[in-house]
């Protein structure tokens, strides 16, 4: 399925994205935080990816690297046939215009100081040689696509609601006709019924220029709504990455259950008599990782096995990619649900 | 378990007004609501809807000015609110009422230990001497489910993770047995899982302690898993209010349905489109005249501009005992409009 399809637009391979920790009176380097440790997955062309998890678990740091507004680790990032790690600066900043970021805070990303056109046409004065007029011209296009009034054209960001900011900093990422966006949280700091009107925006704009995007959210259920597939990530890695559908009927890691277990339905027959997975304790800290399956400290399926060997992520159905020993071969051709068993018998013996 | 017939809480008329230097916010119109014993009230809102000033009025949280509460009655077991002298008021926060805040990581004091922090109010309300007030902040902490209680005492707001911080502000608001039990956006700023250990340990407390509570937040989603009853807020006023249930399966305002229908569903069918409410949500920088939604609202007709609809009845019940909705429109008009319109 995978071959017949054209190739992705985006390829990440065995991204990693250490920050280093220094301490002592010499700040001598004395370990990493390990936000993203050795993420690898495609984005099609038109394709919507979602990237969820909890606060921590390096989603906002993969869409930060992947434009490369970090000098990454290790890893490569091939977008559209070039590698981004790689490439050296005067390369780097004639691809810029193919990529683009939309923020989650459209109060911290717009400068005050600067008047809507400006701010939308910033883009161009680096990227492109054009005349004031034309510009403008440009400006006035962009303001019409994502639903501004052009009179606004000289106001300041903080004449705008929440909302309107977030249509500037639209409007501002597509000045260069990209091809993929990153949006970082972009609907989070605003209120339900705008949300809404944001997301239909960034669908409309996909279909009208053909965008792909990175949609990073923690909100699973507009996750949902936007994405065709999903990958779940959880301190630093992929647990699981699925198509949409399969992801929300069925998923398969156990911190993927737990996380969809965890959202709170709008409807309260549905809520009382859902089962949820409660899972004790808190996200390790990234610059001391759990030998082993990162998610053992809180799985309620873990085993001895989690503790202390890392499960890479694998293909388990066709599409589906999942990192968790349970779904390895091995684990599953042995005798079925050993680790139950030795559970059965250590609790047998304490009888 | 909860007990309607006994109020608690029984506010009328509410009225608060910020004065700046733009003129008058009247953020606070004619809200009026009851809260049972040991009742979960729910309190749902955009940002700008009123829904944390008005609750924070009723305990005179708000800094005066620019607040100044301009009316109403806050009935506390027979006691108004409104009347009593700030040294009775403070006695009241913390002793008869807790308050628990959005943010966990700036409302508690980063120079004092936790210890100092949960005794603090013991000490203060109750009159407890130290020794009890901590074999107190000890209990405590173990009913919010921190373990190891007996040695945190002893630790830093930042040596805590936001979800446990979260459960020593529970622990703080419940230290004195309060009769009501303030909850802004508690879980709000955390994330989903640890959300879901909130909202399940604050349903054990509610069966343990039985205090009534009030849950003010933006998630309907939160609402629909522990509140019994709703209050919808939107420009400062009650739009609806409904047992949960029921406002769920029979809403009746227009920004209600509509904002029911924004939210994109987590199973079942997955929705082509999202649903939007155009518009931005009002700024009420008069008393109004007006039904505060009519700019976004689908069926807006002339009255709407002329006349600020009140709260009638639904269901038959006394307006605030069962259903009640403050819009122009009956049920059977609306629901003939709506399928019309969607037709």
């Amino acid at each position: 399925m995978r071959d017949a399809s054209p190739k992705p637009l985006v390829q990440v391979t065995d991204l990693k994205m250490h920050f280093p920790i220094y301490s002592g009176i010499f700040r001598r380097h004395s370990g990493d935080v390990k936000a993203v440790d050795g993420v690898s997955f495609d984005i099609q062309a038109g394709e919507t990816l979602g990237l969820v998890g909890e606060s921590g678990c390096g989603k906002s740091t993969v869409g930060r690297a992947l434009l490369r507004l970090y000098e990454i680790t290790a890893g490569k990032v091939v977008i559209d046939g070039e590698d981004v790690a790689s490439l050296p600066p005067e390369a780097l900043r004639k691809k810029r215009p193919t990529m683009q970021m939309v923020f989650q805070d459209p109060q911290a990303s717009l400068n005050p100081r600067m008047t809507l056109a400006r701010i939308i046409s910033e883009p161009l004065d680096e990227h492109t040689d054009w005349n004031d007029a034309r510009k403008l011209e440009r400006v006035y296009e962009l303001m019409d696509a994502v639903g501004l009034n052009r009179r606004f054209a000289n106001r300041f960001p903080h004449e705008f609601s929440g909302g309107q900011r977030q249509r500037i900093g639209i409007a501002r990422a597509l000045a260069l006709n990209p091809k993929f966006i990153v949006c970082d949280e972009p609907i989070a700091a605003l209120d339900v019924s705008i949300q809404a009107q944001v997301v239909n925006l960034l669908e409309d704009l996909q279909e009208r220029f053909g965008l792909t995007y990175l949609f990073i959210s923690h909100d699973l259920s507009m996750v949902r709504h936007i994405a065709d597939r999903v990958a779940v990530m959880y301190l630093g890695k992929i647990a699981e990455l699925s198509p949409r559908d399969a992801l929300y009927s069925l998923p398969l890691h156990p911190y993927a259950e737990a996380l969809l277990s965890a959202v709170n339905e709008p409807d309260p027959v549905r809520a009382a008599t859902r089962k949820r997975i409660i899972l004790k304790g808190d996200v390790p800290s990234p610059a001391n990782p759990p030998l082993g399956c990162n998610f053992s400290t809180r799985c309620p399926r873990v085993f001895d096995r989690c503790r202390v060997e890392d499960p890479a992520l694998r293909q388990v159905e066709p599409g589906r990619f999942v990192a968790c020993h349970l779904y390895d071969q091995q684990t599953a051709a042995g005798p079925t649900g050993a680790p139950e068993v030795n559970e059965r018998n250590q609790q047998g013996e304490l009888q | 378990m909860p007990d309607r017939a006994v109020p608690v809480l029984d506010v009328k008329g509410l009225k608060t007004v910020f004065r700046t230097r733009g003129g008058e916010i009247h953020a606070v119109n004619d809200v009026s609501f009851h809260l049972g014993k040991g009742e979960l009230l729910g309190v749902v809102g955009e940002s700008g809807s009123g829904k944390s000033v008005s609750m924070m009025s009723l305990i005179g949280l708000l800094p005066s000015p620019p607040a100044d509460v301009r009316g109403g009655s806050v009935m506390l077991n027979g006691r108004d609110l409104l009347k009593i002298s700030e040294d009775e008021l403070r006695s009241v926060r913390g002793a008869k009422v807790g308050f628990v805040f959005q943010d966990p990581m700036t409302s508690l004091n980063p120079v004092f230990t936790l210890g100092n922090q949960i005794m603090e109010p013991l000490i203060k309300h109750m009159k407890m001497p130290k020794k009890a007030a901590e074999a107190r902040a000890i209990e405590l902490l173990e009913l919010v489910g921190i373990p190891d209680a007996k040695n945190r005492l002893s630790a830093y707001p930042h040596q805590f993770s936001g979800g446990m911080r979260q459960r020593v502000m529970i622990a703080i608001a419940l230290a004195c047995d309060p009769d009501v039990l303030i909850a802004d956006e508690p879980t709000t700023a955390l994330d989903v899982t640890i959300q879901a250990q909130i909202l399940e340990l604050v349903k054990e407390l509610r069966q343990k302690l039985g205090m009534a509570i009030i849950w003010i937040t933006h998630d309907l989603g939160v609402i629909a898993g522990i509140a019994d009853r709703v209050m919808v807020m939107y420009g400062g006023q009650v739009v609806e209010q409904a047992p949960v249930r029921e406002l769920f399966a029979n809403p009746q305002h227009p920004y209600t349905r509509a904002l029911l229908k924004t939210i994109p569903a987590i199973s079942g069918p997955r929705e082509a489109r999202l649903k939007v409410i155009e518009g931005q949500p009002p700024i009420m920088t008069a008393a109004p005249t007006a039904c505060p939604f009519r700019d976004r609202c689908e069926y807006r007709f002339d009255t709407c501009d002329r006349v600020n609809p009140p709260r009638r009845a639904v269901d038959g019940a006394p307006v605030g005992q069962g259903h009640d909705v403050a819009c122009h429109w009956s049920a059977p008009a609306l629901a003939a409009l709506s399928e019309v319109a969607h037709a």
